[in-house]
């Protein structure tokens, strides 16, 4: 079992706050990686916020493969950072040889382009670039978004920050949106791809616990999109079915929780809108999750949400003050980054709520 | 001495032989009576005693003529095990045994084809029972406890749309629908699956259906049954238990001239409409009743007169299948006011998949389910060599056609329900989970119905004299006196106490692998110890 995190602030803050809201955690998440999405970029990221920002990892030769991609491709780059890693001895850490996060102009032909039209560039892009880089293992390929930026690495999240200077707070890297998530993929062989957040098109994801209806929701959503790949994670099923609902079909977000754990019939048979969700239910019964899980999203709009299971098999807590609030599977977590929250108004979710924080730190509740 | 007749038929040539103590047996005569196939008859045999009472012997005999039972040997009358005479005797004095160097099926055919009721005596290969509900939810996934939970135990019966066709707007953060959807009904994954008035008798009918408002009205478990080909009784469809019944329209349209007057005043819509192209146990064959089965009432419920009753083997003016989905789907959709679904059986075949896509492809969207029925199907009547020669294994099938919508994203979309073998080692509930989690919405059941009514027929060739109207049971037949046989209370009652067994036992397998809603496709749920299994239908190998 994993925990999960995520931070909201009015602020922008360093990744170091994610690392001390995860670490009183580490008895339940087994220290055996790191991984976060930061949106809504501060520090060295700030001036380029329109300009999609490329998270790499690779070889070499697998930056030598994404240049010339870029390249052919009218990418123009206009900013870079690369982490200079720790020499550190004895660091935990399987590090990549090299780290990129570049900002790229769009193609001078696509200047004038639609929304999504962008959208989709981007998405073709990162597919492209994952399907180049996986012949011969040459690199992963975590986002390419404008202002997101993601970071994932397998071994001890202390030395991996230590690595990234993550502890340094010297101003580079910061963000009011963080995801975070301290383990890598126990189930089966460790894969990079495999450790959340994940992200597509704007939406990041969490998700701690096991979902039994995997390959019913894998098999399904494998038609549905050609972003819904790779699969390495039961967790991605809950990404793409967000993204689907929200995205796709644009519906309103109440309606995701209808999706992935739809009411029981006897409940859905005593409501005024059943005529809709017995419809939902029937005709998205292949993206209906089970098993114990909770969920952690940040969405485009760079609000936060998180919702459980139906049978609240997991969990997860929301809690803050003005200027921040977090989510934690624990509340130790929460308990080092905010010692001063009043804890009385800490959010316990039930197994049919749906919790989202708005920009301004606004709790919205609603029962599904 | 008696010569020997080679050719003559003893009791040693047919597949049961009669048991008898003579020194056991009161002459009652309630074996006799009791045996609607006429195979025993009181008859006097001679016997001849030798006696020597003395101290040197001294032997006197005498004859005597004794009244005693005796197995017919004729064709016509030949023991078919049914052990009628077993369950009366009150002394224990008969029994038929299984006559295991029967020539009976050589001998059979002198008066033509061989026709019987029941299931294939010959495939009897079980699938199912190399499958084993293997993903144990233990650990990061608990199981779920099958007393306490709620569990979601429905299936679609109906056109399931796409999520992006649906007519949805959002409004102020509402979806609203803005246009009708084809109807589905959610109902038990189990169906009671179509026997007809006419194959069944009245009272046998009449228990099922008794059951099934019993389950609904007392249980709120939402099952439904299935009328079978030859109509319905008028005060049925002019009841609010219409609801819970499926109107079957086969090749021979039996009954539907009383349904189409009854529509006006129906106070209820059926539940469903089902379409019969084929089914298992006969596929490529209409239905059939034997001349000997239409009584009175069959007559007046079909509108016929006392005659064998064919069905053809295609409904009469059907060519290919966009014109069976164009006028039959349409025309029944257009009857009921596109309120009620309308699907459709077909045997399973080696074209199922075929004819699977093309129904999802329908642009009406009017076909609201598949039901594929395998070579395990029961009927009432049908050449021997349809039942155990033609036909298809439904679990690989129906995996195929699942498999067949995943590629194209559809499936859901038009409901797979399979039948044909549901139950036949007694777990319907083990067998209904394991081809939902294969891809089935849900699974018909029908020979396991009336076995627990009493009938006893089965895959060993023992009874299976469903067509002959001689049912010793009185469930499939129309002898008004072997119908009275049959207690239609404690037959319903039997049914209700299995649907609730299993109702139980469906929780019983959902609650280990974390599930509270039906797995269906959910194949990585399943293990199989028989590699050829696992590779056919995609799930993992154990030993």
């Amino acid at each position: 079992m994993c925990r999960i995190g995520a931070i909201k602030s009015k602020v922008p803050f360093h990744p170091s706050k994610a690392l001390h809201l995860m670490l009183p955690q580490q008895e339940g998440h087994d220290n055996s990686g790191f991984a976060m999405v930061m949106q809504d970029l501060a520090g060295v990221f700030e001036k380029y916020k329109d300009k999609p920002l490329l998270s790499l990892a690779c070889t070499q030769y697998g930056a030598k493969l994404v240049e010339d991609y870029m390249e052919t491709h009218n990418f123009v780059q206009v900013s870079e950072w690369i982490p200079k890693g720790s020499k550190k001895r004895g660091l935990d850490i399987k590090a990549m040889p090299y780290y990129i996060f570049r900002n790229y102009d769009y193609p001078e032909h696509y200047r004038d382009a639609s929304q999504q039209v962008k959208e989709d560039l981007l998405l073709d892009t990162r597919l492209a670039l994952r399907k180049l880089l996986e012949k011969d293992e040459q690199g992963y390929v975590y986002s390419f978004w404008p202002d997101v930026l993601t970071l994932k690495e397998i071994g001890d999240p202390r030395d991996i920050a230590t690595y990234f200077k993550l502890w340094d707070d010297n101003g580079d890297l910061m963000a009011k949106n963080v995801v975070v998530q301290c383990r890598q993929n126990t189930n089966y062989d460790i894969v990079r791809y495999a450790a959340h957040p994940f992200f597509l098109q704007g939406y990041t994801l969490c998700a701690n616990g096991e979902n039994t209806f995997y390959t019913k929701n894998k098999e399904y959503q494998k038609s549905l999109h050609r972003g819904y790949i790779g699969f390495e994670s039961d967790s991605q099923n809950f990404l793409y079915t967000l993204h689907y609902v929200l995205h796709q079909l644009k519906w309103p977000i109440k309606y995701y929780k209808h999706v992935i754990t739809p009411l029981p019939f006897d409940e859905i048979e005593q409501r005024p809108d059943k005529e809709v969700l017995t419809t939902l239910r029937q005709s998205l019964g292949h993206l209906e999750i089970n098993g114990p899980n909770t969920v952690i999203a940040l969405l485009p709009n760079n609000h936060m949400m998180t919702c459980c299971d139906s049978k609240k098999l997991r969990p997860v807590v929301v809690g803050g003050d003005d200027t921040t609030i977090a989510i934690s599977s624990e509340v130790c977590g929460l308990n080092v980054i905010l010692p001063n929250r009043n804890h009385e108004l800490d959010v316990y979710p039930n197994e049919r709520e749906v919790v989202v924080i708005t920009n301004e730190l606004e709790v919205q509740r609603w029962k599904q | 001495m008696e010569t020997v007749r080679t050719q003559d038929i003893s009791a040693n040539d047919l597949n049961f032989k009669i048991e008898y103590h003579h020194d056991r047996c009161t002459m009652c005569g309630s074996c006799v009576a009791a045996c609607t196939f006429q195979a025993i008859e009181a008859v006097m045999e001679r016997r001849s005693v030798t006696v020597s009472t003395g101290s040197q012997p001294d032997p006197t005999q005498r004859h005597l003529a004794v009244p005693v039972i005796r197995q017919k040997t004729t064709l016509a009358n030949a023991c078919v095990g049914c052990a009628m005479c077993e369950k009366v005797c009150p002394n224990k004095a008969i029994k038929p045994v299984r006559n295991e160097d029967t020539r009976h099926n050589l001998l059979a055919r002198s008066g033509g084809p061989l026709k019987r009721g029941g299931r294939t005596n010959l495939n009897a290969q079980r699938t199912l029972d190399n499958i084993i509900i293997g993903r144990i939810s233990q650990m990061t996934d608990p199981s779920l406890d099958s007393e306490r939970h709620t569990f979601d135990i429905l299936a679609p019966f109906g056109r399931v749309l796409l999520p992006q066709e649906l007519p949805l707007t959002a409004e102020n953060g509402e979806l609203k629908m803005s246009a009708k959807t084809p109807p589905v009904h959610w109902i038990y994954p189990v169906i009671f699956s179509d026997m007809s008035i006419g194959a069944l008798s009245t009272r046998a009918w009449e228990a099922v259906s008794l059951a099934t408002a019993y389950l609904n009205e007392k249980y709120h478990l939402p099952v439904r049954m299935c009328s079978g080909e030859g109509g319905m009784p008028v005060k049925l469809m002019e009841s609010e238990q219409l609801k819970y019944m499926i109107l079957q329209i086969a090749s021979g349209h039996f009954g539907w001239n009383r349904i189409i007057k009854a529509m006006p005043r129906m106070k209820v819509d059926p539940a469903g409409i089902l379409i019969k192209i084929g089914q298992g146990a006969k596929p490529g064959d209409g239905g059939l009743l034997p001349a000997a089965k239409v009584a009175e009432h069959v007559q007046a419920i079909r509108g016929v007169p006392k005659a064998d009753l064919n069905s053809p083997p295609n409904h009469q003016g059907l060519y290919s299948i966009e014109e069976s989905v164009q006028k039959m789907h349409l025309s029944l959709n257009a009857a009921f006011g596109f309120r009620v679904p309308v699907a459709i059986k077909c045997a399973a075949s080696a074209t199922s998949v075929s004819v699977y896509n093309n129904l999802l492809r329908d642009p009406y969207r009017i076909c609201g389910g598949f039901f594929l029925d395998g070579i395990q199907g029961g009927t009432g009547a049908a050449n021997e060599v349809s039942l155990d020669h033609t036909g298809h294994p439904v679990v690989s099938k129906l995996r195929e056609c699942y498999l067949a919508a995943v590629k194209q994203g559809r499936q859901g979309q038009i409901p797979l329900w399979a039948g044909g073998g549901i139950g036949l080692t007694g777990n319907a509930a083990a067998d209904a989970f394991k081809m939902i989690c294969l891809g089935a919405n849900g699974v018909f059941i029908g020979k396991i119905l009336i076995q627990l009514l009493g009938c006893v027929g089965n895959e060993r060739g023992r009874c299976n004299s469903c067509s002959t109207g001689k049912c010793p049971t009185g469930i499939c037949t129309q002898d008004p006196r072997l119908v009275k046989r049959l207690d239609i209370d404690k037959g319903a009652q039997n049914i209700v106490d299995y649907m609730l067994a299993l109702d139980s036992e469906l929780r019983k397998l959902m609650a280990p692998i974390g599930n509270s809603s039906l797995p269906v496709g959910r194949s990585d749920a399943l293990v199989t110890t028989d590699d050829a299994v696992a590779n056919k239908l995609s799930i993992q190998y154990v030993c």
